[in-house]
């Protein structure tokens, strides 16, 4: 572009252009209004109303008076809660470390000739794209106490014993792994096999011609350039795992005994069944810091790059 | 990032085929071809088992001693039950008529701001670009309980318009974002160009810009319709009315009774309810990823 513009410049044309910009400032507010009015009426202004009602005692039908910290005081006392907590913490940190790497080699894989290729892409696509309740379902059928089939392969295919994946404290947390790692691999995979998709060839060739082996190659080239579209997807599907509700909810519902809770079901229980919205409130909004803390990480590290 | 779109703009059209010297096939099925369908494998499993379930009578469902993986009289029994004694089809098409509007309704103002923030320069335009990037901090775990109190005091429980007016705020800053995305990588003289040569700038922006968006705008508005017609929590608040509900809401709430789950119909209309979506992305999965990239590497 700035050949063109430059060229202008020296021909003293930038008249008329200077009086288009100065028009651009009341055009660019214009076409920002309808933005500004959706998201104000209905991000802005809930979510400083949230915070209102997370110091207050508000309930279903009864908006409340305010109570100071007392919800956060309740909450830090509460062991479901700290159970919430820590699950959520856990359930996002090992999930991403699977789908990163499984979602790695996907890409790494479908970046490969192979026949039938445009087909392969758009069912590996399938988990991410389908509405996760109706997903979610499935696998809840897939790990039913009776009827698993997962557990009729493996006792009659593989001789392993059956696991009563969603029964029991110490498997239902991982079967909510893994069926979120199952959803979330995809969005990984397209995504990291659209940044492997710029990569020039002549690097490899190059890289090839000095001897470097192909560990060498994924090191020194393949990373490296993979980095700008890694640090979106981490952040976009952190986000999306954090406040993830639909899959704990439709897998689980915090059972058995209030083992599975995350944040978002734990608010859904406490703010929508029992009707505190207040507690519900400051339990949601305990995502805000640590969203926020994760964001700044990714765009540290973003930073760090240029 | 000027260097990566240099580098985007000189690998364009080049395959992806890297055979390399002394490949055999024997490597190449180890390395490649057996992975590629153990992936397949995994990713398609849960959807075999929608598909079978869903047409096996409920004796054989809940028969212990049958191989479960086959069906031996396959029968449509549960998809007949679902559209004729459930409220399956009014629940699509709550979803189709909540997934398109909300979807113009976001595509319209990301188009807008998008462009506005990308194109035009003006005090505050970088704020308000990192303000609509912020709002990812406020996912709808965030703000239901809030949201339901706004949505009460307007009277819209029950009615389109309380999911048609809330899935824009989680659709909005990502069509937003990757439109911006896509208006930076079109040239600016294009646009100079035809407002030297008199065009308003309204008609350089739909006349030049927008066509040209077209891949980006398409890929926004696929995502968007996905995210839409997926939405869960929301509507689980908002749509109690049997009669409201979205497939996914409906779907729970109706086919499950207490403990009492009815797989054959559950698998059933889990199938048909993905149909839109996997047709959708099976036609358009090219200019989805082209999206992505455009977003993610520009952004």
């Amino acid at each position: 572009m700035g050949a063109a513009v430059r060229g202008l410049e020296a021909r003293g044309l930038m008249g008329p252009r200077v009086r288009i910009l100065d028009r651009e400032a009341p055009l660019g507010y214009l076409l920002l209004v309808p933005l500004l009015l959706l998201l104000g009426l209905f991000l802005a202004y809930p979510f400083l109303f949230g915070i209102w009602l997370s110091v207050t005692n508000a309930q279903i039908g009864d908006n409340g008076h305010f109570v100071g910290a007392a919800n956060y005081q309740y909450e830090r006392s509460d062991t479901v809660f700290i159970q919430s907590f820590a699950n959520t913490i856990t359930y996002t940190a090992v999930t991403t470390v699977f789908k990163l790497g499984l979602g790695l080699l996907m890409a790494l894989l479908l970046n490969q000739v192979f026949p039938a290729q445009r087909f392969v892409r758009a069912a590996l696509l399938l988990p991410w794209i389908i509405p996760s309740v109706l997903s979610t379902l499935a696998w809840r059928w897939m790990f039913d106490p009776t009827f698993s089939v997962v557990n009729w392969v493996a006792l009659h295919y593989l001789h392993l014993p059956s696991v009563n994946w969603l029964g029991t404290t110490s498997t239902a947390l991982v079967s909510l792994m893994i069926v979120n790692t199952w959803r979330g691999i995809p969005f990984y995979g397209i995504s990291f096999l659209a940044g492997l998709q710029t990569i020039p060839t002549e690097l490899y060739e190059a890289a090839r011609v000095d001897g470097a082996t192909r560990f060498q190659q994924f090191r020194q080239i393949t990373l490296p350039m993979l980095r700008p579209i890694l640090v979106v997807v981490l952040l976009l599907s952190t986000i999306l795992t954090f406040g993830d509700f639909t899959l704990p909810y439709v897998l689980t519902n915090c059972a058995p005994y209030n083992s599975t809770c995350v944040l978002s079901t734990w608010a859904f229980q406490i703010g929508v069944n029992g009707g505190y919205i207040g507690i519900g409130a400051a339990i949601s909004l305990v995502l805000f810091p640590l969203l926020s803390i994760i964001v700044a990480g990714v765009l540290i590290g973003l930073r760090s790059r240029d | 990032m000027a260097a990566t779109r240099a580098v985007i703009g000189r690998r364009k059209g080049v395959g992806k085929a890297r055979h390399e010297i002394g490949d055999t096939l024997l490597g190449r099925t180890f390395r490649v071809y057996i992975p590629v369908l153990l992936f397949i494998f995994i990713t398609l499993f849960p959807f075999y088992w929608m598909a079978i379930t869903s047409i096996k009578s409920d004796s054989e469902l809940l028969d212990h001693n049958r191989n479960p993986l086959f069906v031996i009289q396959p029968t449509l029994d549960h998809y007949v039950l679902l559209l004729t004694k459930t409220a399956f089809l009014r629940w699509s098409l709550n979803t189709a008529i909540v997934a398109v509007v909300s979807t113009a309704i976001s595509l319209f103002c990301s188009i807008l701001a998008g462009y506005s923030l990308a194109r035009l320069r003006y005090k505050g335009a970088t704020a308000i670009g990192w303000g609509v990037f912020i709002t990812y901090l406020v996912p709808p775990t965030l703000l239901f309980l809030p949201l339901a109190f706004v949505v009460a005091q307007l009277h819209l429980f029950n009615n389109y318009l309380s999911l048609i007016l809330t899935y824009p705020t989680f659709l909005i800053p990502f069509c937003t974002w990757l439109l911006m995305g896509y208006f930076k990588g079109i040239p600016r003289e294009l646009e100079e160009a035809a407002l030297v040569d008199g065009a308003s700038r309204l008609q350089a922006m739909t006349k030049i810009v927008l066509p040209l968006a077209l891949p980006g705008i398409l890929s926004a508005g696929m995502f968007a319709f996905t995210l839409s017609w997926n939405e869960f929590l929301y509507s689980l608040i908002f749509m109690s009315d049997q009669a409201m509900k979205t497939i996914p809401v409906g779907v729970t709430s109706e086919l499950i009774r207490g403990d009492e789950f009815f797989w054959g119909q559950l698998m059933a209309a889990a199938l048909l309810g993905s149909i839109p979506v996997a047709l959708l992305y099976s036609f358009f999965v090219d200019y989805f990823v082209a999206g992505m990239t455009a977003g993610a590497v520009k952004g």
